[in-house]
This record gives C-alpha cells, sequence and structure tokens, in this order.
C-alpha cells in the first residue's frame, strides 16, 4: 500500500469501538431481534405502471397454510395520518388507501404468515385485475414538459449569455442514469402495537428520531409513544432518510394481525420502492479567455421524479460557487414519470452536477491547451462568488497538489491515446468535489460516573462511517481520557435530539455537541477540586456521578461565511484498445474537511465514496423496460455495483486544517465529498486514455468500442 | 416482488393450484395408506387441526451441526439454510443481503467449503458440519481473521462483514490468497456497498502472511 505524509495505512489509528460486535456477528441489526409473537410479512407489488386495480383475489392467499392476514385497500384498516393530507410523510404514497396505481412494483397487498416461507407462498397467491392507464417512464421524450418545482429558484448572476461571445466554448449535454442505493441490508422493520396508542418498531433509518415523528403523525398518536430502535444499520446512503411505505404497511399489519409483523423487502422491492438517484439530463456551456478564465457559465439539469412528489435535486448549483466566474446561469427542474419517487443518495445533486461540470472544464482545458489542474487554479476563489462571503476554510488547492504528486501527474500526456502500457491504453483524470457543510442542532447527554467512565447519549443513527467510534476519539483527546472508559449509545429515539445521518452532518453537528459537553464536564470538575483524576474527584465529593447535558447549534457564524468541504479525486485508468474494458489502475482522493478527528474511519469513509463514484463512473445503471414502465435489472446480478475485482488499491489523503470558522471542533463532514467529482475524473481519464469523450454514464465498453486508438 | 399472472400451467399444474394444501389434505387417498382414514382428517379439519396435520406432514426431519452444536429439526423443506440459521436457530451473525446467491452476505462453510446459504435448502445440509461467523472465534479469542479485520477497518456498517470473514478464511484455505491480484478475484462474490475492498484485501494478506493456521 502506498503512504505519504498526509494519508495513514488501513492498519492505523483506533479501530471501531464496534468493530468486535461486527467481526462476531453480534451486531443486531432491524430485522434481528427475537420478539415474542413475531410474524412474517411479505408485500405484494403492483405488475402496472399506471392506472388502478379493478379487482384483487386474495382467497388463495387467505386459505394457504399458516396466513394470518391478506392486507389490500378494500380491507385495511383506516390510517389516521392518510385522512388529511398534511401528515402523509413528505412524498409517499398512502399505503393500501385506494386503488391507484402509480408505478410499477408498487405495493399493493401485505400478506402476513406465521413463518417467512408460507408468507412467501402466499404471497404469490395475490393476483390483480387492472385498469391500464398509458405510462410515461422515459425522462428524455419527457424534457419539454420539465417545470420548476416550487422550493428552487433561477438563478442568474451577470450576463447569462456572456458564454456565447468568449473566444473558447464547450456546450455539451450530459446524461446519468439512475442510479440504486443498494445498501446491503435490505430494508427492514419490526412492528408491534404495545397499546392502542402505543408503538415500538425495529427499523432500518437514518433518523430514529425523525422516523418516531412520521409515525406519530402518521397514527395521530403522542410522539413519546412511539419507540424507534436503530442500533445497528446495514447501510443506506440515503435511502433511509424517510419512513417509507412498506413502514407504514408493517404497523398496519401488526395492528390487523395484534402480533408483531417482521417485514424485509426483497432485493428487487429495494430497486423499485425505497428511492435511487434520479436519472438526469444536464446541458452546461462555459466560455473562456484564450488563457483560460471562465467568462460564463450555463448549467441546466432536468431529473426525473414521479407523478406523486416534486423531489428535486439540485445538480446545477455546483456551478455557482465552484469557480471564480461573474456571469452564470443555472436551473434545477424536473420532469414528472409514473415511476417511484427519487430519495436523496449519496453526494445528491452535487455528484450528479460536478460529473457534468468537471467534465465540461476538463473539455475546456483540451481546446485551450493548458493542464486541467492549472485551468481550475486559474479561476480559484476564496470567496464564495455567490454570496460574496469568505469561505469559512478552503483548502482545495493544497488538496490539488497533494493529489497531483501523489499519483504521479506530471506522468500524464495531454495527448490523448498516446501512452501505453503492456498493450493496453493510459489515460489520467482529476476533477473535484463539493458539498455544504451543515451543522444542526444536536443535544447529547454526558454522564461520568465514579468509576471513571463517561457515557456519552444521543439520538443518531450509524449508517457505517463509524460516528460512534469518532466521538469516543473525540471525546478521549478532549478529556485525556482512555476510549475503552468511553461508550457512546445512539440508535434510540428515547435518547436526546440528534440530526438524521445525512448531508455529511454527524460530525459537525453531534462532535460540535459531545466536544461542548466534555468541556463543560472538565468545568465541573473544576469547581470540584484541582485533579485531572476525575473518578477520584467525584468520590472525594461523595458524588456518584457528574451529568451534563448540552443543546448545540450553529451560531453567527453562517452569516460571516460560506461552509463547504471539498475534494479532489485523481484517477489513471488503463482501457483495453480491443475490447474497450477500463480498468482502474491507480486512485488517489484527497479530502479537504478540516480536522479529521478518527483518521482510521475518516479513510475508509473516502474510500467508500470513491468505490460508488466508480460504480457511477463505470457500470450502475437502472433500466427501464419503457413498453411495461418496469425495471428489467432490479437485482445485484444484473444491476453492476463494484465488486473486490475492480477496485485497486486507493490511497485517501487529508489536508488536515481544521476549520476554525464553523464549528468549535474544526472538523466537516466527508460523507458527500468522498463520492463527489469520482464520476468526472474517471470519464476525464477515460478521454485522455482514448480520445473518447463519454457524456452518459456509465462508460461501458459498447460506448468505446469502434473509436479506441491502435495500439501497436 | 411476487409474480401475480403466472403463466400458463398444464391442467394439472392448475388444479394442484388451485386447491390449497388443506383441500389436498382433506381428499387425498394417499394418506389413507400412511394410517389416516379420511373420516377423522375430515373431522380433524373441521374443529380446525388440519393445519396442524398440515404443518406435520409438511415437515422434513433434519440433522445437523452448527458451529459444534448438534440439532434435530424438523423443516420444510423450502426453508433455505440462511433463514433456517437466522429464524429458527435464531444465528443472526449470518446476514440476508439478496436471496438470490448474487451478494454473498449469506457465506457459511459447510463442511469447511464455502456455500451461499440462501442458495442452499435447510434439507440438502443434513448430516453436514456448518460453521458460521458464531463459530469462528474460540470463545473470548478471535479468529486471525476477525483480528485482521478490526485492524485493517474491513467494513463500515458490518452487514456483509460475517459473509466477508467466511469468505477470506475460505480462500484462504483453497490457496487462493497468493497475491493481491487473487484474493480480489476469489472474494468478488462478496459484495460490500460501503466499499471496504482494499481494507479486506490487506486483512487478509496479513492473515496469510503471518502464516497463523486458520
Amino acid at each position: 500500500m502506498r503512504t505519504g505524509s498526509n494519508s495513514i495505512p488501513s492498519s492505523g489509528g483506533m479501530s471501531r469501538v464496534d468493530g468486535r460486535l461486527k467481526v462476531t456477528g453480534a451486531a443486531k441489526y432491524s430485522a434481528e431481534y427475537e420478539v415474542k409473537g413475531l410474524t412474517y410479512g411479505v408485500l405484494v407489488g403492483s405488475t402496472i405502471a399506471k392506472g388502478t386495480i379493478k379487482s384483487i383475489d386474495i382467497k388463495r392467499a387467505e386459505r394457504a397454510p399458516g396466513v394470518l392476514a391478506v392486507i389490500t385497500h378494500l380491507n385495511s384498516p383506516k390510517v389516521p395520518g392518510y385522512q388529511s393530507a398534511n401528515n402523509t410523510p413528505k412524498g409517499q404514497i398512502r399505503i393500501f388507501y385506494d386503488n391507484k396505481i402509480v408505478y410499477n412494483g408498487q405495493p399493493m397487498a401485505l400478506v402476513i404468515a406465521n413463518t417467512f416461507e408460507r408468507a412467501l407462498y402466499a404471497a404469490s397467491l395475490v393476483t390483480a385485475q387492472y385498469n391500464n392507464g398509458e405510462h410515461q417512464t422515459r425522462l428524455t421524450d419527457n424534457l419539454q414538459a420539465a417545470f420548476s418545482p416550487k422550493d428552487d429558484n433561477e438563478y442568474k448572476r451577470g450576463d447569462p449569455d456572456a458564454w456565447r461571445s468568449a473566444p473558447v466554448k464547450v456546450e455539451q449535454e450530459y446524461l446519468l442514469p439512475s442510479e440504486v442505493h443498494n445498501p446491503m441490508e435490505m430494508h427492514a422493520i419490526i412492528a408491534r402495537w404495545d397499546a392502542e396508542d402505543k408503538i415500538t418498531v425495529w427499523d432500518k433509518t437514518q433518523g430514529v428520531k425523525d422516523t418516531q415523528t412520521n409515525i406519530a403523525l402518521t397514527f395521530k398518536i403522542p410522539t413519546e409513544n412511539v419507540q424507534v430502535n436503530s442500533r445497528f444499520v446495514g447501510g443506506a446512503f440515503g435511502n433511509a432518510l424517510q419512513v417509507w411505505p412498506h413502514e407504514i404497511a408493517a404497523l398496519i399489519g401488526a395492528k390487523v394481525v395484534k402480533r408483531p409483523v417482521k417485514l424485509v423487502l426483497s432485493r428487487t422491492d429495494m430497486f423499485t420502492s425505497v428511492g435511487y438517484r434520479p436519472h438526469t439530463w444536464q446541458k452546461i456551456a462555459i466560455g473562456a479567455t484564450a488563457d483560460g478564465k471562465l467568462l460564463g457559465i450555463n448549467h441546466h439539469a432536468v431529473g426525473q421524479t414521479s407523478a406523486y412528489e416534486d423531489f428535486a435535486e439540485a445538480p446545477a448549483d455546483v456551478s455557482r460557487q465552484l469557480y471564480a466566474c461573474a456571469n452564470v446561469a443555472t436551473s434545477n427542474k424536473i420532469s414528472s414519470l409514473d415511476i417511484g419517487s427519487p430519495v436523496w443518495m449519496r453526494g445528491p445533486g452535487y455528484a450528479t452536477g460536478c460529473f457534468a461540470l468537471e467534465s465540461a472544464l476538463d473539455e475546456l482545458s483540451y481546446q485551450l491547451n493548458i493542464d486541467p489542474i492549472e485551468l481550475r487554479m486559474r479561476n480559484y476563489t476564496d470567496v464564495d462568488p455567490e454570496s460574496g462571503k469568505p469561505f469559512s476554510g478552503k483548502f482545495l488547492s493544497d488538496a490539488y497538489k497533494l493529489g497531483a504528486d501523489d499519483i504521479g501527474w506530471s506522468n500524464r500526456s495531454s495527448k490523448p491515446g498516446s501512452l501505453t502500457k503492456d498493450g493496453w491504453l493510459v489515460g489520467y483524470g482529476m476533477a473535484g468535489g463539493v458539498f455544504v457543510a451543515d451543522r444542526e442542532p444536536a443535544t447529547v447527554r454526558a454522564t461520568f460516573t465514579d468509576r471513571g467512565k463517561l457515557i456519552l447519549q444521543t439520538a443518531v443513527s450509524d449508517i457505517g462511517p463509524g460516528t460512534a467510534t469518532a466521538m469516543v476519539a473525540l471525546a478521549a483527546d478532549t478529556l485525556n481520557i482512555a476510549t475503552e472508559n468511553i461508550r457512546f449509545d445512539m440508535g434510540d429515539s428515547s435518547l436526546p435530539p440528534a440530526p438524521q445521518q445525512g448531508g455529511s452532518t454527524i460530525m459537525s453537528s453531534v462532535g460540535s455537541a459531545v466536544f461542548l459537553a466534555c468541556k463543560q464536564l472538565i468545568e465541573k470538575f473544576k469547581a470540584l477540586g484541582d485533579s485531572s483524576d476525575y473518578a477520584q474527584l467525584l468520590k472525594q465529593n461523595k458524588l456518584p456521578k457528574l451529568e451534563v447535558l448540552i443543546d448545540s447549534k450553529a451560531g453567527t457564524e453562517v452569516d460571516k461565511y460560506a461552509m463547504y468541504s471539498w475534494s479532489v479525486h485523481y484517477v489513471v485508468v488503463h482501457v483495453h484498445p480491443v475490447t474497450g474494458v477500463v480498468k482502474m489502475e491507480k486512485v488517489t482522493c484527497v479530502a479537504d474537511s478540516g480536522r479529521i478527528i478518527s483518521p482510521k474511519t475518516a479513510r475508509s469513509q473516502i474510500i467508500g465514496g470513491a468505490i460508488m463514484g466508480i460504480g457511477m463512473a463505470l457500470m450502475e445503471e437502472a433500466v427501464i423496460d419503457h413498453r411495461y414502465g418496469r425495471l428489467m435489472n432490479a437485482n445485484l446480478g444484473d444491476y453492476h455495483v463494484p465488486v473486490n475485482a475492480d477496485i485497486p488499491q486507493i490511497n485517501a489523503l487529508f489536508v488536515n486544517k481544521a476549520d476554525t470558522n464553523i464549528n468549535p471542533i474544526g472538523a466537516k463532514g466527508m460523507g458527500e465529498i468522498a463520492l463527489i467529482g469520482m464520476a468526472g475524473a474517471v470519464a476525464n481519464a477515460v478521454y485522455n486514455a482514448t480520445g473518447i469523450r463519454v457524456r452518459d454514464l456509465p462508460i461501458t465498453p459498447d460506448k468505446l468500442l469502434g473509436a479506441l486508438p491502435h495500439v501497436a | 416482488m411476487k409474480s401475480k399472472n403466472p403463466p400458463e400451467e398444464p391442467a394439472h399444474e392448475d388444479n394442484f393450484l388451485e386447491s390449497s394444501r388443506r383441500d389436498f389434505l382433506k381428499h387425498s387417498g394417499l394418506l389413507t395408506a400412511i394410517a389416516f382414514t379420511p373420516s377423522p382428517l375430515v373431522k380433524a379439519a373441521k374443529s380446525g387441526l388440519d393445519e396442524k396435520i398440515a404443518d406435520l406432514y409438511e415437515k422434513v426431519p433434519v440433522s445437523l451441526e452448527v458451529n459444534g452444536v448438534k440439532h434435530q429439526l424438523s423443516i420444510e423443506p423450502r426453508v433455505t439454510l440462511l433463514d433456517l440459521l437466522r429464524e429458527q436457530l435464531e444465528l443472526t451473525g449470518t446476514k440476508k443481503g439478496c436471496d438470490h446467491g448474487q451478494c454473498g452476505a449469506c457465506t457459511v462453510h459447510v463442511d469447511g467449503h464455502r456455500v451461499n446459504s440462501c442458495l442452499t435448502l435447510g434439507v440438502l445440509v443434513s448430516g453436514k458440519k456448518i460453521t458460521t461467523i458464531e463459530g469462528l472465534a474460540k470463545g473470548d479469542q478471535l479468529h486471525p481473521m476477525q483480528e485482521a479485520f478490526i485492524k485493517h477497518d474491513g467494513f463500515q456498517c458490518g452487514y456483509c462483514t460475517p459473509g466477508q470473514i467466511m469468505s477470506a478464511v475460505a480462500c484462504i484455505r483453497e490457496g487462493h490468497a497468493n497475491s493481491e491480484h487473487e484474493i480480489r478475484e476469489y472474494m468478488s462474490g462478496n459484495i460490500c456497498r460501503c466499499g471496504a475492498y482494499p481494507n479486506i484485501v490487506n486483512a487478509i494478506q496479513e492473515v496469510k502472511e503471518g502464516g497463523q493456521p486458520v
């Protein structure tokens, strides 16, 4: 493995506090709790994309062995929150509410039986007759119907047409297919009614508090009567940021059979019913001077959404602040199709937008004959061009240099198709990433006992990055105590509130709260005596414990600064001149996300994001058969995600300079920037290797065949 | 998603599907040959006992050894080894990631060989020795591969981890861990969506080079 001054080996730094539970199989995920009287639910999905259910035959399913109930819109108990649209979880279909079908695979029946096998078999016996509607599922046929969702604004600064009169121009369209999160753990819930107005769920969620609130609103019961447990979450990447219809279905089912119901989505349902990164068309026009100063940028995006929710990302927003440019026009529109709703997926909007912008900038660099890094440096800015505010902390220029040195950028040829090795074409590519660095309100309870133990408690979830590990590392550092003496409790809605684990906010939000709680403990200890042996201090003062509860949130700094995390990705690809196979040869990712709290998990997070970005670049694509409006590759055999053989060693480097303006710990999130930019870097490297510019992802061999340069 | 409109079946198949197994039990002359007469059966059905009888006749005896513990079980023939472990033996360390043999999260050892337990019926492993992630450590002492996964951070969310570790141990035992390249190839049946692949390779290499018995 390669190491440098800003990198660490995979074995370096503190290991995960929950590592032992995860490697022994003792970590329990939502479907794995032993609950008395458990029953099993299996959903039946629609086989048309649009229309109404004319009739649904559940008799055979009901008569199948072990079946306890078959629930459809015809016999479902009324869900109180569904009666007023305001209380329906955002963008949700109201499950079993009426006979409307709005996408192919939409759940229309729930079969509950005393074993999983019996429920699964009985579900296969449910049949439906439909009144077919005419569906539209192809985005590129519906670009004209695109509209601006209410909460979006079209953005302009300076002269939007300035790019047209520039001496050097790039004007291109870019297409991103739908990509599906596909965490390894499928969505799962165990739903139990403890009383008429009391619920406990073990549920896969990125936010136990949000899930608690949503369930309470949907069933119109007091929030505190809903207990949400989500101790371990087997990945999510955005698709557990909201309460989905299947979660409500499980609760309806548990009410009907008066027993707890376990409902695990099938992998196919994971493709159709819990969101995806929306298929998006983008058009970019850039104009520059002959020496590479950007004169104008236009960036327009149209993403697909469902017929029942105006879900909109903001891919074009990256063009507002990534580079210094006086004349910018952007818009983010959506087009409604008869498909399931998209949802936030790792690096939402920005991953899509950066692919287009960073590809376009690469195209410009070849026209100008300026090195792509140099072109970016000529348009570098320390001030947010949109707000005019200084960035709270931006060391992206350091990141460019670190990455360039590590990948060996000086070995790149500026002439595409001119480097070869062992009969393969060799290409170098780079692209940057950016994501907003938000800090959300978070509350942490810190209890220090006279046995020298610190217990930190907050209702955050950990979908994988290692939240507990980072918080323990931070507290150990702040209080100067051993990590073994610290416990971090989370994934439980009865704990003090924390934000959802999404949008790279947890380190900044919960981390700040943990830090402030530890600082307050230190102050209280100082009042007790002059010693850093806190347990002894407590004993001397006859106190069994000391407890603080800290509410932490962003302050006035948000008015003074523009806040972002940054990344840059460098890759070397080998492209086979005959088959068009693209092989990742070398990858270096550099994060500029403030101070690094937990090096080992930070490194893994960057590598993991890079790998999902490689999937985005080279293989991931959800394909619809538009005749039926149905996904054709809704399984992990046909929808390709990167496997071990696709991935080389990846070097993760950190600028590791504290952002002293953003929060008390100087750390920012990096979950999104780990991925954002990677697809552009790969596309740019493929161009460098072959002279073929692929603007519609993924870059599969068929898009290269026929145009590949000859290798002697 | 389930198939709602099953393709056209031959007539006798249709008949079979049309009648529930409860009806089958009530009417089947076959049962007379195995000590029941139709009359008590019909009586049983009327008193709601047919479900229990169905339960009995649909199950098959199975004896297997899981992590050194012998089990005598009676299971439906359609129960996969994965669901048998997770739902009946309360061994939830083995994970369900796709149920179609496409992700490797359910990897266990059957008589020392790695298999996808979601593609293996419980009845087919009768008489065999199963090792799951719960059986890898020796008491409190972790298996070297478990230690290496912790050290090299071979996971994030941890959901694919038991399958990765079972596969990794087998990968070395099979003699397929002789280079980074070979490890990547022979570990490609185990998907990790968090993207811990380079760390997994580092962990396996360390164990392989450390020469500890696996």
